[in-house]
């Protein structure tokens, strides 16, 4: 069992035609998900890198199976992408488009949770699981099998720091980055469960940044509910107040939401806290030995 | 972001159908006066310097005036004065009104929750952080359904209104619930809201609009908020661009990324003077762009961190060597390259024929960022 994708996951990848789309749909099939079908409107019946386009989400669930899409359309087009796809049955959209507006994302948000559709994302890098599947464009050469699960509101600092944990020689059950907007489909707390849950997860590496009051959160529910070991890092120590950080969601508002007050919550709840992304490898692999599983 | 001057916060609430003061803004002493004898705006008035900050009324930007040559020199006062680092350029002249009560109204984005939040309290007129938490009513607002009836009515018994206002108050709320959601604002906000001559008056407008719905828009893209001319063209180049306050440049891809680079920084008493976040490119000529820009912030060294996933290492490579050699001698500036990821052996080699030297450890290039600072500062070398 992984998080989320597993063998079984059939892709749709929405916008295929695109530059984004071609180019993440070899680096998914290189990777040994299955990539069923694309969707571009309008370019039905071609073909992408071998894989099928069709006009529609609902052509595409019905002559391939597909149940899992990933979302490559442009942010103006991203949410009409996510509505069709919920409304074809499928049940996990990776939104990697940036810059949708939020107020698009919480419609996406809000129907996707009357539909039973999950998000991922938006602004995200996706889910790798590796030996699996991985929907989105995580670099593949950063994966290797292991049993450290990932969770991350960043992009390039997911790669450095799962890159990382394969370069002392563990590897990672699955790698799951969330997005740094402001409205995300899924949170830490969110993720959390699926992590606790997952038989394959010895380990729990949670990425945060400054901004919002996500990782309070998911201090809260590690302190409640969480067995197994929790490393994180938090980026952003040495960022102003009022500036925002790259990310629409990083920025500290009226002191809310330090990278201070966000490490010292998840170490009050037993997470070891790293200074510094290159400290993560050491601590996760000193947490596994003391919980005896390396 | 695009934070609204109050006046244009105005202009979007009375599209929007919530009552607000007749007013002007003017731009000198003679069209301010021009504004009063002409009946516009009736004497006395309130002079309200258009900046972004708050604090107006103690910091001296809302003044009054009764008569035309009071509201003159009132204005030669104020136009040009510097307000928390604003320059006063506009005034909103509006007629004075004797003022009932004074409530507050706002709708932002509750994170967490992931729904608008709609904030109320019967004390307005002041900052909402100085308001306890039982002199606020807080309504999540579904974005499907927008303000139910028993919601407005907890507003309402938050105001307890006498007619006419208590009247008016379900629409006003739904007006601003529209606004928010029509303008893809990220807050509307109306502090205070305030009972004249027993009718509900939005006294001033706090809009804030989010970036990335401007494809919507296009009427908020000239407003000017508070970037730097540098974060300006930034902008412009979809590239994020943050000033700080030290001397080096630091170049990543990733605002995660950034930030961690940011701390490494730190950590070894480096001080980050220009953030620029590459994000997702595979087009060497944004790289090469990325770097002219980064030369213009005259940094005293620049450090080029980059973990290659969508923005392959070898694209990298090619738009700096590009940008070195248009990079005019004055503006040159030191570099350390750390590269990882996607094609990075390509790039190394690249930068490797073209004399830059590219390290692999976020640690060690931390340092020798450091140092060359060190070294630059020491030599007497220019900024």
């Amino acid at each position: 069992m992984s998080v989320l994708v597993d063998s079984d996951t059939r892709v749709v990848v929405q916008g295929i035609t695109g530059h984004q789309g071609t180019v993440h749909t070899v680096q998914m099939k290189l990777f040994g998900t299955q990539v069923v079908a694309g969707v571009t409107p309008g370019k039905g019946g071609a073909q992408v890198e071998g894989v099928p386009v069709f006009n529609s989400v609902a052509e595409a669930v019905a002559r391939t199976g597909a149940n899992v899409s990933v979302i490559f359309v442009p942010a103006p087009f991203a949410r009409d992408a996510f509505i069709e796809a919920t409304d074809a049955g499928i049940h996990l959209a990776v939104i990697v488009t940036e810059h949708i507006p939020f107020h698009d994302m919480l419609t996406m948000y809000q129907y996707g949770r009357l539909r039973g559709t999950r998000i991922i994302g938006p602004n995200c890098p996706g889910i790798g699981a590796p030996g699996k599947a991985k929907v989105g464009i995580i670099p593949n050469v950063v994966f290797r099998p292991g049993r450290v699960g990932v969770i991350s509101r960043s992009g390039t600092l997911t790669y450095e720091i799962v890159n990382g944990i394969k370069e002392v020689g563990l590897g990672q059950s699955t790698c799951i980055g969330l997005g740094g907007d402001p409205v995300v489909g899924t949170s830490f707390v969110d993720a959390l469960p699926w992590f606790e849950q997952d038989s394959e997860t010895d380990l729990v590496v949670l990425v945060g940044e400054i901004g919002g009051t996500a990782e309070e959160e998911a201090a809260e529910y590690i302190h409640q509910h969480l067995t197994k070991p929790v490393v994180a890092y938090i980026a952003g120590r040495s960022a102003p107040e009022g500036k925002r950080m790259g990310h629409a969601g990083a920025i500290i508002a009226r002191g809310r939401g330090t990278a201070a007050s966000k490490r010292s919550a998840l170490q009050q709840a037993g997470a070891t806290v790293a200074d510094f992304p290159y400290d993560v490898p050491a601590l996760v692999a000193q947490r596994l030995r003391e919980a005896g599983r390396r | 972001m695009v934070k609204l001057a109050e006046w244009r916060g105005k202009e979007v609430f009375r599209r929007y159908g919530i009552p607000i003061p007749t007013g002007r803004v003017i731009r000198s002493a003679a069209e301010a006066a021009e504004v009063v004898r002409s009946g516009a705006v009736p004497l006395p008035v309130v002079v309200k310097a258009q900046v972004l900050a708050g604090g107006r009324g103690k910091g001296g930007a809302v003044r009054f005036a009764t008569t035309v040559e009071e509201l003159q020199s009132v204005v030669l006062a104020m136009l040009g004065m510097d307000f928390k680092g604003e320059t006063v350029k506009e005034l909103l002249l509006e007629p004075k009104v004797a003022v009932g009560r004074e409530l507050y109204l706002s709708i932002a984005l509750d994170r967490s929750a992931r729904v608008p939040l709609l904030i109320a309290s019967g004390t307005g007129g002041v900052e909402i952080e100085s308001l306890s938490d039982d002199q606020l009513v807080r309504v999540p607002v579904h974005p499907f359904v927008g303000l139910a009836a028993y919601e407005k009515l907890r507003v309402a018994e938050a105001f307890s209104l006498a007619p006419p206002a208590s009247k008016e108050l379900g629409g006003l709320l739904d007006s601003l619930w529209r606004a928010f959601q029509g303008e893809d604002a990220e807050l509307v906000e109306i502090n205070p809201l305030a009972v004249v001559e027993g009718h509900l008056v939005a006294l001033d407008a706090k809009v804030i609009i989010e970036d990335d719905a401007g494809f919507r828009h296009p009427q908020y893209a000239e407003i000017r908020d508070d970037r730097t001319p540098l974060e300006e063209i930034a902008r412009e180049k979809e590239i994020a661009f943050v000033q700080l306050d030290g001397d080096i440049g630091v170049i990543a891809n990733g605002a995660g990324l950034t930030m961690a680079t940011l701390d490494v920084l730190a950590q070894f008493g480096g001080r980050p003077g220009v953030f620029l976040d590459l994000g997702g490119t595979d087009d060497p000529n944004k790289v090469t762009e990325a770097f002219l820009l980064m030369a213009k912030a005259r940094p005293s060294v620049v450090f080029l961190n980059i973990f290659g996933g969508v923005t392959r290492c070898d694209t990298v490579a090619k738009g700096l060597v590009a940008a070195m050699t248009q990079v005019p001698d004055s503006d040159r500036f030191p570099l350390v390259a750390r590269i990882r990821g996607n094609n990075e052996d390509l790039g190394r080699q690249i930068l490797e024929s073209a004399g830059i030297t590219a390290l692999s450890d976020l640690q060690a290039s931390a340092q020798a960022v450091v140092e060359a600072e060190k070294l630059r500062k020491g030599s007497g070398g220019s900024p």
